[in-house]
């Protein structure tokens, strides 16, 4: 009696969940989601947890918008494992899918969680799964219990446990702004300031390791790239040239970091050798060039530039140097994320005065508008290409926001203060 | 009698439209008070500007140089405002800092750039115009330091500006 009481104590500090500055709200959906019941998961033990883990799974799968999970209110039974589902009662109610699971003290006084994900229609049980994780961790395990079942049911890897970067500001007096470099899980939770400045912070990027960013400050009241180490914290400044230093990207082999100086004049891209921090001029233009993205074989980078007069995406491959224009509908096409198929990439994309993001097919080259908000920006995709998020604006405030790559899924992340811009999807961190 | 009044009432009306231009200048003087920073450490300086300034009185030192919608060329305005800075500026030695802004349109990066492009056509200006380029520094800040707020054509005509320093 004495012992559950004083880990129910040390679980409700362990597990206190941290102050999230995103929510979610899910603007508008799939036409046809697959509908899907997350039953509360049973606990063994007799005691409860802060975190639910079930109510994290259902969220999970409901945000990528291709599931509609059932209301518990609507439950006929709470089943804990697959003897006690009445495959009937659900089939009555509509549903496709059922996850059980249970919950309950393993070794090291780990949680454990069991869980089964059952097929309705054939009444068979399509995944058995047993997670592990130390009791600071429940939300780690339920984002795992969510990756295996988005997995089984889509054949794509699930991206739950992601980590996403972002920059927030807010106005502290009349025009002066206090910006914060932030990261926190991919659903918004476990936030944690990584930088703190009243002079801007713009352009973080993941390395593809997940293991460093890299990214703008003017904290020297000049700008400057800076490399930061998220594993030992530490910092190192990367450039510090006459002009712009701006919009760091990391080759996908994590060895070289493309980037636009004007040290000479115009805005030209560079790619600097991480090791040696030698750098080699990729692009010579008196136009703008900025913006780099690779493409995902490491053999050409994709960029923004006005040399045609508007802003429009070029390539230039880094052996011979040739350049050429990729982009060609519209007069404003600008700031290229390559999708991880190598097969397109979305952007920027004016249309009628209006901001919005863009996927355009290499294939076809056709172009296809995925927001209707206006001043969209900087598309960050995520790691199994399933969605991208943006920045938008949304009642006047810098607001996050996420669509599908099919443009069926929206949801808006709202954050609680200031503007949030910039957000940057992490790679796959764990397996 | 009539007459007289009519010539009044003009009068009056003239005064309300020049207090009225007044304001608009105090407010946007105002604005950059706090940021007109340059002139302060060198005492010398200040006694010749003022002695510049008893010659033309009309001249009033404008700091921001405002620009068109994807625009890096100086309008008539910006370059008369630029003008009465040169020919203060050419008393002076201090280094000077050109900070250029862009509106929130359009991607961040790509507004740095523009930011920049601004700031170095006005100090390409300056430099024509006898100043010491290598006393010069331009800083772009793009879209990340707006001084007017929301999405009107007047927010963003008023960020997309060259301050300065």
């Amino acid at each position: 009696m004495r012992k559950p009481l004083i880990i129910t104590l040390f679980l409700l500090l362990w597990t206190l969940p941290s102050v999230a500055d995103l929510t979610i709200e899910i603007n508008e959906g799939k036409d046809d989601p697959v509908p899907i019941a997350v039953v509360p998961f049973g606990w063994k033990a007799g005691v409860t947890l802060r975190e639910d883990v079930a109510s994290i799974v259902e969220r999970d799968l409901h945000r990528s918008g291709l599931f509609e999970p059932l209301s518990r209110a609507d439950m006929l039974s709470r089943p804990a494992n697959a003897n006690e589902v009445y495959y009937r009662d659900w089939k009555s109610l509509g549903v496709d899918y059922v996850v059980v699971g249970e919950l309950s003290f393993g070794r090291d006084n780990n949680l454990v969680a069991r869980y089964e994900l059952l097929d309705v229609n054939t009444q068979r049980s399509i995944l058995q799964g047993e997670e592990s994780q130390s009791f600071d961790k429940v939300r780690f395990l339920a984002h795992t219990i969510s990756d295996r079942i988005y997995e089984k049911l889509t054949n794509v890897r699930g991206a739950f446990r992601t980590q996403l970067l972002y920059v927030s500001a807010v106005r502290e007096g009349d025009n002066r702004f206090r910006y914060r470099l932030l990261k926190s899980d991919i659903d918004g939770v476990g936030e944690e300031v990584l930088a703190d400045s009243m002079e801007p912070i713009l352009a973080p990027t993941w390395s593809p390791d997940g293991k460093n960013i890299a990214y703008v400050s003017f904290r020297t009241t000049r700008p400057a790239i800076y490399l930061h180490n998220l594993q030992t914290g530490q910092r190192k400044q990367l450039t510090n040239f006459r002009g712009l230093n701006g919009a760091p990207a990391f080759s996908p082999d994590g060895k070289q970091l493309a980037m636009v100086l004007s040290k000479d004049g115009s805005p030209d891209i560079y790619v600097m050798d991480l090791a040696s921090q030698s750098l080699k001029k990729v692009t010579n233009h008196f136009a703008i060039d900025t913006e780099p993205a690779w493409a995902p074989d490491g053999k050409s980078i994709y960029f923004t530039s006005d040399r045609g007069g508007k802003p429009q995406i070029y390539r230039v491959e880094l052996a011979s140097g040739s350049v050429e224009r990729v982009t060609f509908e519209g007069d404003y096409n600008a700031r290229a994320r390559i999708l991880g198929d190598g097969l397109g990439l979305v952007m920027v994309h004016r249309v009628q005065g209006r901001f919005h993001i863009a996927v355009q097919d290499f294939k076809r080259n056709r172009v296809e508008i995925l927001t209707s908000t206006d001043l969209d920006e900087s598309p960050s995709v995520a790691p199994n290409g399933s969605m991208l998020l943006y920045s938008t604006t949304y009642n006047g405030k810098g607001v996050l926001a996420a669509v599908s790559v099919d443009g069926g899924v929206r949801y808006r992340l709202p954050s609680r203060f200031g503007d949030v811009r910039e957000p940057a999807w992490s790679p796959f961190l764990y397996e | 009698m009539k007459y007289q009044s009519k010539l009044f009432l003009g009068v009056a009306l003239a005064g309300a439209l020049l207090t009225g231009c007044a304001s608009n200048d105090t407010d946007s003087s105002g604005q950059t008070s706090d940021m007109n920073t340059y002139s302060e450490p060198t005492q010398s300086m200040e006694s010749d500007v003022s002695a510049y300034e008893a010659q033309e009185p009309e001249v009033v030192l404008e700091n921001i140089f405002y620009f068109e919608f994807d625009q890096a060329t100086l309008t008539a305005e910006a370059r008369r405002n630029l003008d009465a800075q040169i020919a203060r500026l050419q008393k002076t030695t201090g280094p000077i800092r050109l900070e250029g802004h862009a509106d929130e349109r359009g991607t961040r990066e790509y507004n740095m750039a523009l930011g920049e492009r601004r700031a170095n056509s006005v100090a390409d200006y300056m430099a024509i115009n006898g100043i010491a380029r290598y006393r010069i520094e331009t800083v772009s800040y793009g879209e990340e330091r707006p001084i007017a707020f929301g999405q009107s054509e007047s927010a963003y005509s008023k960020n997309r500006r060259v301050e300065l320093k």
